[in-house]
């Protein structure tokens, strides 16, 4: 027994290699035939069609029953729900339009102080006179519902997983699934239960802002010091009593910032649900004359959503602002003697001066049609520098990845055909920086190289999904051991057996485009900020500006100046996505330790030594979560990305939401949960034993 | 050495003249805690009963703890982090649920009231103070000492005008409207402190009440805190891991380890009769001179050539901090007398030098 041991490390000793190497090279091996005889056996390229499972018709199969069953209850619910946004609709729509912009200017006072009150009285005037009025207000209806019964069933549900650790456990657990899910996957089993109309928009927003309130109520609640708990107790508080004095009041600023993520949640979920609301408000405005390709009307209105999504935004934090820090609130009865009083006057006003109850139709400006000649113009003078941009990065970035240098490649556009001698010399290169890499860093980095080079030469979708599947669990069993790998494995199985791998590929291929753009210019420009103090004030608006406007938003000026198609999406991917890399890298940056900076200091060391070997090594685990956020909110995009015409699974839930499919709607969502769930795993994972590492807390 | 019960399920007689007591006092965790004690009519070894469940992955944070602490004692709980020091307190409070045992305060068991009427308890009887101070980050300091009061619904006026009785008592008048970040640690104690009182407690309990202070300010709260219990006269159980601390303030102090009782005694009954190593091992960082007694040093018999010299008196129950201010020069006595100022035995300089020496000397 001892022997065998002593032979078997003596064996690994004289090769210095772990099992773990070892499974690469026999993957390797494995993956070179795969490769090989993939163009002559068809099952390996392409996974044949009747070894799949009909798993989308097993599930339209058993919710038929259920939506029939529930629908009675369902459309009751929807009655009551919907008579108050009705009432709320009605009384925006008949309340003066000086009156309603009074009334926000107050409120933004009260909680966010003079300047964004200003702000706020701007944006309304805006709104007025671009004549965008009536959706508006049916929008903040909306809203105005969904906010408060978001935060008070996520704060009740919060306080229940508090209380319960079984229900905890349950609900943290549908939380993390709910959260990787596509937003436009449970709209659909939402639409057949409640049907057409605003209030489907209304339900699947108050879903969806849920979970940050049960999350920052559960945090909240737990993180209550014990001792002040027993404080309470020792005061002689009875159960309700230390509830409801000690722990929630203690646990009030985290209840804000759930308040907070709830109410941009909600927002930005009634802004994506006008795709089936379709009723009057303002996402569909921007939606339906997109479809048109009326751009100016739909910019003009993007404004709007993107304005109210900073009221609201200000507004809250203004509030959370005030409360943690114990400012005094003016609270007192002059101020809200003077308000009301205000409000009746205005409508006493309007009511002599109809103008001001009623915005003209004369005043109204359209800014749609300088917008549109802008755009022109833009178009007109440099758009053969922009067609140039977008054809390069297709040609010579995206195609590749999709269908990889073996297709992409021709003489008609990279000049050159991609046979014999190249392809020898492309693999001759590509084993040449593995063996570099192998010598002079470590064997990761040798198998992320070698990985590339595979994924370049193939492309994702020509990839043969054995060796893919393989890659991809390898991968999950080096960072998070044999769970991560049995869990990366099956989920892989469920989306090539459920039909969508081929879709799901596609997803993979933009996905990895634009998170490779977002690292490229993220880290770079996180790491320039982390060493520049103006840099990272010029770049904080613009990142808070762009985690604040709803994701729909962001389509508009990719779609201005690109068209439909997948460099629009690219593009709307990583303006989103691009946020969190450049912010966690400045932060991991600029958290290292204070001592280990001094040392190297001490130590002599250069900027650019500094850099290299002092901070970048210890900021490698929160620029991993950053990389890990960037992937989850690129494929978060990736869905409403298909409001422009992408085609892999996004436009697969996009369609499906068309028909009413729930079955091929929810299992196209769930490939795409799974798919963020592997690299979540994987990251997390990598991340997490990076810091152990470092001995940093995990 | 007051532990000799060899049965942990005997009940440990309560002394009748105890404001606050405990019998065979364990708090156990892990999964089936029960188990050990539905045994009735065995007898096993506490330690050795402690040891099984150790080794069954349970774990006694408090094991077969009996005290009597009577009315207007400060009493004093000793141990390290682990000890189950701050454990027996909790369950003395009734914070925790005892897995055995007793706990009487006022001559009625408290250990199986039920919450309605601990909550009585809590809110007339017991007072506490916690090492972190335990305030109400969202109320003002006035708010904080008054909550107490506003729980058991008193009127408005009437708790206000209590809570600052209590804010003058603890000397942080002015600082009624300021809310508990913006005071410095002590400060946050002190309302801490007026917080505990403001129901008039019978009881006090402080754990580890200055630990998280600064060694200047925990000083000060010392003295401040014997200043205020010379001035209440309540009865005290105070957790801490600092013997200095425990020698200070300590009636009486009782020593913990591994959720044992080691020792329970005077100052300087541990100094000068420690029961073990352990209690020995802390002994040696004691100021001897500030706890030992000239009683317990002194010559009773007194020499005729001492009888000569020795003119200073000095009481038995003097400290010997205080007879060393009082010698002249090497060979002076002093004239040690009892309450009735009768002379009773003689103290030379020497023999304290001896006492200091010899005791700092059985410290490892």
């Amino acid at each position: 027994m001892s022997g065998e041991r002593q032979t078997r490390s003596n064996l690994a000793g004289t090769l210095d290699m772990s099992w773990k190497d070892m499974s690469w090279l026999l993957m390797g091996l494995l993956a070179a035939i795969a490769l090989y005889a993939a163009p002559n056996v068809t099952w390996l390229g392409t996974f044949p069609e009747h070894w799949g499972l009909p798993i989308s018709a097993w599930t339209n199969a058993i919710l038929a029953p259920m939506v029939v069953g529930l629908q009675g209850a369902t459309r009751v619910l929807s009655q009551v729900i919907g008579a108050p946004m009705s009432a709320g609709r009605a009384v925006l729509d008949w309340t003066p339009w000086s009156t309603v912009t009074l009334a926000f200017f107050l409120l933004a006072y009260w909680t966010a102080g003079i300047r964004t009150a200003c702000f706020t009285l701007a944006s309304f005037l805006y709104i007025v006179s671009v004549g965008f009025w009536t959706p508006t207000m049916n929008t903040i209806a909306q809203i105005g519902l969904a906010i408060p019964i978001a935060i008070l069933l996520g704060f009740a549900i919060g306080t229940l997983a508090a209380r319960y650790p079984r229900l905890n456990t349950a609900t943290q657990a549908s939380l993390d699934f709910m959260q990787t899910i596509p937003t436009f996957a449970y709209l659909i089993p939402i639409l057949l239960l409640f049907g057409f109309g605003p209030v489907v928009g209304l339900i699947t927003s108050i879903i969806y802002a849920m979970p940050p309130m049960i999350r920052n109520t559960i945090l909240g609640l737990q993180r209550v010091p014990p001792e002040l708990r027993e404080s309470g107790r020792m005061s002689g508080c009875t159960p309700l009593q230390e509830f409801w004095w000690v722990r929630v009041p203690a646990a009030t600023p985290q209840l804000l910032v759930g308040l907070n993520q709830t109410t941009m949640a909600a927002f930005s979920m009634i802004i994506i649900a006008s795709v089936i609301g379709g009723s009057q408000d303002i996402g569909w405005e921007v939606l339906s004359t997109m479809r048109k390709a009326q751009f100016g009307e739909s910019l003009a209105a993007g404004v709007v959503i993107a304005v109210l999504a900073m009221i609201l935004d200000r507004v809250s934090c203004g509030f959370t602002q005030r409360y943690v820090h114990g400012e005094q609130f003016h609270t007192n009865r002059y101020f809200w003697i003077a308000s009301l009083g205000a409000l009746f006057a205005s409508v006493a006003l309007a009511s002599l001066v109809p103008s001001l109850w009623v915005w003209p139709d004369a005043w109204v400006i359209r800014p749609a049609a300088p917008l549109d000649t802008a755009v022109d113009w833009i178009t007109a003078n440099y758009g053969t520098s922009l067609n140039a941009l977008k054809t390069t990065a297709f040609y010579y970035f995206l195609l590749p990845l999709k269908i990889g240098l073996v297709q992409a490649v021709t003489p008609m556009t990279w000049g050159l055909s991609f046979d014999g001698p190249v392809q020898i010399g492309y693999w001759a290169i590509a084993a040449l920086a593995v063996g570099v890499a192998t010598v002079y860093s470590d064997r990761a980095a040798a198998s992320i190289i070698a990985v590339i080079a595979i994924l370049l030469f193939y492309g994702t979708t020509g990839i043969p999904w054995p060796v893919f599947i393989a890659i991809v669990t390898l991968a999950a069993y080096q960072a998070g051991g044999f769970p991560t790998a049995v869990f990366a494995f099956l989920a892989q199985l469920f989306i090539l057996v459920s039909g969508f791998w081929p879709a799901a590929m596609l997803s993979v291929y933009l996905c990895v485009a634009a998170v490779a753009i977002c690292i490229a210019i993220g880290v770079s420009l996180g790491a320039a900020a982390a060493n520049n103090d103006h840099l990272s004030a010029l770049l904080r608006p613009i990142n808070d500006g762009l985690q604040t406007v709803p994701q729909f938003v962001l389509l508009i000026p990719a779609l201005m100046f690109f068209q439909a198609g997948d460099f629009t999406a690219l593009i709307a991917i990583i303006l989103y996505a691009i946020v969190p890399a450049i912010k966690y890298t400045e932060a991991g940056l600029r958290n290292v330790s204070p001592n280990s900076v001094e040392a190297g200091l001490a130590l002599g060391c250069t900027k650019r030594q500094m850099f290299w070997q002092v901070r970048l090594p210890q900021a490698v685990p929160e620029i991993l979560l950053g990389v890990n956020q960037t992937i989850m909110y690129a494929l978060a995009m990736l869905v409403i990305a298909a409001l422009v015409g992408t085609t892999d699974l996004g436009q697969e839930v996009y369609i499906a939401l068309g028909k009413a499919d729930a079955g091929s709607g929810l299992v196209a969502g769930i490939s795409m949960a799974l798919i963020a769930m592997i690299a979540d795993r994987v990251l997390q994972n990598a991340a997490s034993s990076r810091k152990a590492a470092l001995g940093l807390p995990v | 050495m007051n532990f000799q019960l060899r049965d942990a399920y005997t009940p440990h007689p309560v002394s009748s003249n105890a404001k606050l007591a405990c019998a065979n006092l364990w708090k156990v965790y892990g999964p089936k805690v029960g188990y050990y004690f539905d045994t009735k009519g065995y007898i096993i070894d506490p330690q050795l009963l402690a040891k099984r469940m150790r080794d069954e992955k349970h774990i006694p944070a408090v094991a077969n703890v009996s005290l009597d602490i009577p009315e207007g004692e400060i009493f004093v709980i000793m141990g390290l982090s682990g000890s189950g020091k701050s454990t027996v307190l909790r369950c003395l409070a009734r914070l925790l649920d005892l897995s055995h045992g007793q706990v009487v305060l006022d001559g009625q068991d408290i250990s199986k009231l039920t919450e309605r009427d601990l909550i009585d308890v809590r809110r007339h009887k017991m007072g506490m103070v916690f090492q972190h101070f335990g305030l109400m980050p969202h109320l003002t300091v006035i708010d904080n000492v008054a909550f107490p009061l506003k729980i058991q619904g008193k009127p408005k006026q009437e708790r206000l005008a209590r809570a600052h009785e209590m804010i003058e008592l603890v000397g942080l008048h002015g600082r009624e409207d300021a809310y508990p970040r913006q005071l410095s640690g002590g400060q946050q104690q002190r309302v801490g402190i007026a917080r505990s009182l403001a129901v008039g407690p019978e009881v006090w309990f402080l754990d580890e009440p200055f630990s998280a202070l600064d060694p200047l300010i925990r000083r000060q709260m010392q003295d401040e805190f014997l200043r205020l219990q010379k001035q209440l006269k309540k009865t005290i159980v105070f957790v801490t891991h600092d013997f200095i601390e425990a020698m200070r303030l300590a009636d009486r102090i009782c020593v913990m380890k591994d959720g044992f009782v080691v020792q329970v005694g005077t100052p300087e009954e541990l100094v000068s009769r420690p029961a073990n190593d352990y209690v020995r091992s802390f002994v040696g960082d004691a100021p001897l001179a500030k706890v030992l007694r000239v009683g317990a040093i002194m010559n009773r018999h007194i020499a005729d050539e001492h009888r000569a010299i020795a003119t200073t008196k000095i009481s038995a129950s003097a400290k010997l901090e205080e007879a060393m201010t009082l010698f002249r020069n090497e060979s002076s006595v002093l004239n040690v007398c009892d309450e009735e100022g009768q002379e009773i035995g003689s103290l030379s300089a020497l023999q304290v030098v001896q006492a200091l020496a010899a005791k700092s000397r059985i410290a490892p």
